[in-house]
């Protein structure tokens, strides 16, 4: 089935607060809808807790790579040229630990950023239904709903004291209700 | 306790993005003065690089002097950016929001300064290339992992990632901020670096979920890298470096200098940009009391490392040690390290008033740094003027003026990068200063308002 997005931007919490409420009562869930704002609020401010992820994996995955490389890194140029020297072991185990540690921590950390974008869905090529007043201190309701459901959605947004509705149309354009002065410039 | 003071969103942009918009008279002519500094900088790299390194005053033995010298102080200007921004993440502390962006952008302009020196030290930078490639491409000679100048680079290469991943993340929300506000080529990047995002719960909730998970990773590198610098020099057999003790010492001091240096950074900010609703007395005191135990800490180290090096009564350790301290020029520099790094600020941060005073902050960070600068100096220098037992060479060191004019260079060339950082990204974290707006509270109890954080678990 085809989803749709319809976004309500409100001037303050409260208006916010009551437009997941109108959401609520024309029988949307809170999986239906995103809650857009310009800094974190406390957790479960506009209802239940974001959904799980799966972020601590990232590090654990990245950790293991960079040890591996480390590994192949300072075994390889060992052994790809062997030096004994003083009939000792061709491999030297303390300077090898050096640079696997190093290797580890960046794949650990490479890793953990890999994690937070693709967790974040970033990055999106194109913003989509967006109103720049969000990062002005607005918050907006971002409803995405199945495309029979979708006026039901916009009307419960549009139900509360706004500052924009901005919709996908038909044809996929988005169309804005009350476009901000000098939005475009 | 927390000190409230009344901000409203609107305003907190408007203020925090100033920098952007508008450029005071006193920054053209910093950019000015830094640019001739760096043309000079410039200038001198290209006439060693022409001429060779008998320009410089290095000569066998001693082969470590002004450039070194100044990578270790870079290295260690480096890490009280990201530790303090890890640790206050870590904890979090809620005066970390005004302090932690610019520490992270101090800490990549440093290392990646850091990082030219051993470069240009070498006088011929782009036979480097040898240390990625094998030297004998027929026979396949690889470099060597067992030398520490190998572990080196490693480790500061998995620095300066690690801190710019870790900068470019908690940048991102910032981006989305400037890219709803710009027009014409800044739009463009921001579009770009924003990558798109929205600001939704999730996105916000790996956000800060991202700043404590990089924070514990990047804080154990963090410990390495210094750790590993330091093994650049004990792990020889040069009296007085050849010392296990190195590692913590080294670190200390770099947090000692590093922390001082966000002072002197957060001073020139409030000054230059008008923070004064952001970067507040209560950030200088907290950061004061912090340098009062890091400082303690440090020159506890500094004293067990003369102590260690006269109680092997190696015959070698000491000629070195009584050099360091009782000849000249070492005796004076060695005053004047405590001096400058200990004896005046640490006596001055005890007390809370002058702890809230910005300008006394501003010169007593000063001075550790100058004072941390000849302490670096003090500890390599010594090590090579000496008689080596198998060649029977000996000679002192006297810095030429194109390595004069390199270490002023490089401190030209950081102020440069943080100057056009301002220009180009808000040098205090935006989002985060709303964060602290949004997650603070008022308590009533009876007639009397207490200030809170909520704190998430």
């Amino acid at each position: 089935m085809a989803f749709r997005e319809v976004l309500g931007v409100y001037k303050d919490l409260d208006t916010a607060v009551a437009a997941t409420d109108a959401l609520a009562d024309a029988d949307f869930t809170r999986e239906d809808f995103d809650v857009l704002t310009n800094a974190p609020y406390p957790e479960g401010a506009f209802g239940e807790e974001p959904g799980r992820h799966r972020l601590f994996m990232f590090p654990l995955i990245g950790a293991a790579s960079g040890f591996s490389v480390g590994l192949l890194i300072t075994a390889g140029t060992q052994l790809a040229y062997p030096l004994v020297t003083y009939g000792m072991p061709l491999l030297s185990i303390p300077p090898m630990i050096v640079i696997m540690y190093e290797g580890t921590m960046l794949g650990a950390l490479i890793f953990t950023v890999i994690g937070v974008l693709f967790e974040s869905r970033l990055p999106r090529l194109r913003l989509g239904v967006y109103d720049k007043r969000i990062t002005a201190g607005s918050i907006g309701i971002l409803a995405r709903v199945p495309e029979d459901r979708f006026d039901a959605a916009a009307d419960a947004l549009r139900s509360i004291e706004h500052e924009n509705i901005v919709l996908e149309d038909d044809n996929g354009d988005i169309i804005s209700e009350n476009e901000p002065k000098g939005a475009q410039a | 306790m927390q000190e409230r003071h009344p901000l409203r969103g609107e305003a907190i942009t408007r203020e925090l993005l100033r920098p952007l918009t508008q450029t005071p008279m006193v920054f053209w002519i910093a950019v000015i003065i830094l640019g001739a500094v760096l043309t000079a900088f410039a200038f001198a790299v290209g006439w060693m690089f022409y001429w060779g390194l008998g320009t410089t005053g290095l000569n066998t033995p001693v082969f470590w002097g002004f450039m070194i010298t100044n990578f270790v102080f870079w290295i260690g200007i480096s890490h009280a950016g990201v530790m303090i921004s890890a640790i206050l993440r870590l904890t979090q502390a809620e005066w970390r929001r005004p302090v932690t962006r610019a520490a992270e952008v101090m800490t990549i302009f440093s290392l990646m300064t850091a990082m030219l020196f051993p470069f240009l030290h070498t006088g011929r930078p782009w036979r480097t290339v040898y240390w990625v490639f094998p030297y004998d491409f027929e026979r396949g000679v690889w470099p060597d992992p067992r030398g520490p100048l190998v572990w080196d680079p490693a480790a500061v290469f998995t620095y300066l990632t690690g801190s710019t991943l870790f900068l470019y993340t908690t940048l991102i929300p910032d981006m989305a901020l400037l890219r709803d506000r710009s027009t014409g080529w800044r739009k463009t990047v921001y579009t770009i670096l924003a990558l798109g995002w929205r600001g939704n719960e999730r996105q916000w909730k790996l956000q800060l979920v991202a700043g404590i998970l990089l924070s514990a990773l990047i804080l154990p590198v963090f410990v390495s890298v210094h750790s590993i610098v330091s093994w650049d020099f004990a792990v020889s057999l040069i009296p007085v470096w050849h010392a296990s003790i190195f590692a913590p010492y080294f670190v200390i001091g770099a947090v000692h200098s590093g922390v001082s240096a966000v002072i002197t950074l957060m001073a020139l900010m409030r000054w230059l940009f008008g923070f004064h609703n952001y970067l507040r007395e209560e950030h200088f005191d907290s950061i004061g009391r912090l340098l009062i135990v890091v400082a303690t800490g440090w020159i506890w180290f500094f004293l067990l490392d003369i102590i260690f090096a006269m109680f092997t009564r190696d015959p070698r350790e000491l000629e070195v040690m009584h050099q360091r301290i009782f000849e000249w020029p070492y005796a004076l520099l060695l005053a004047f390290i405590f001096v400058f790094a200990y004896i005046i600020p640490v006596p001055v941060w005890m007390f809370r008033k002058f702890r809230r005073n910005i300008k006394i902050m501003f010169w007593t960070s000063l001075m550790v740094n100058v004072g941390m600068w000849a302490e670096r100096y003090w500890l390599i220098l010594p090590g090579l003027e000496r008689k080596f037992e198998f060649t029977f060479m000996w000679s002192w060191y006297r810095p030429s003026i194109v390595e004069l004019t390199l270490i002023f260079g490089s401190f030209a060339l950081v102020t440069m990068l943080l100057l056009l950082f301002s220009k180009i990204f808000p040098p205090v974290a935006v989002w985060e200063e709303k964060e602290g707006v949004n997650f603070a509270q008022d308590i009533q109890v009876g007639k009397r308002t207490v200030h809170a954080t909520i704190r998430e678990e």
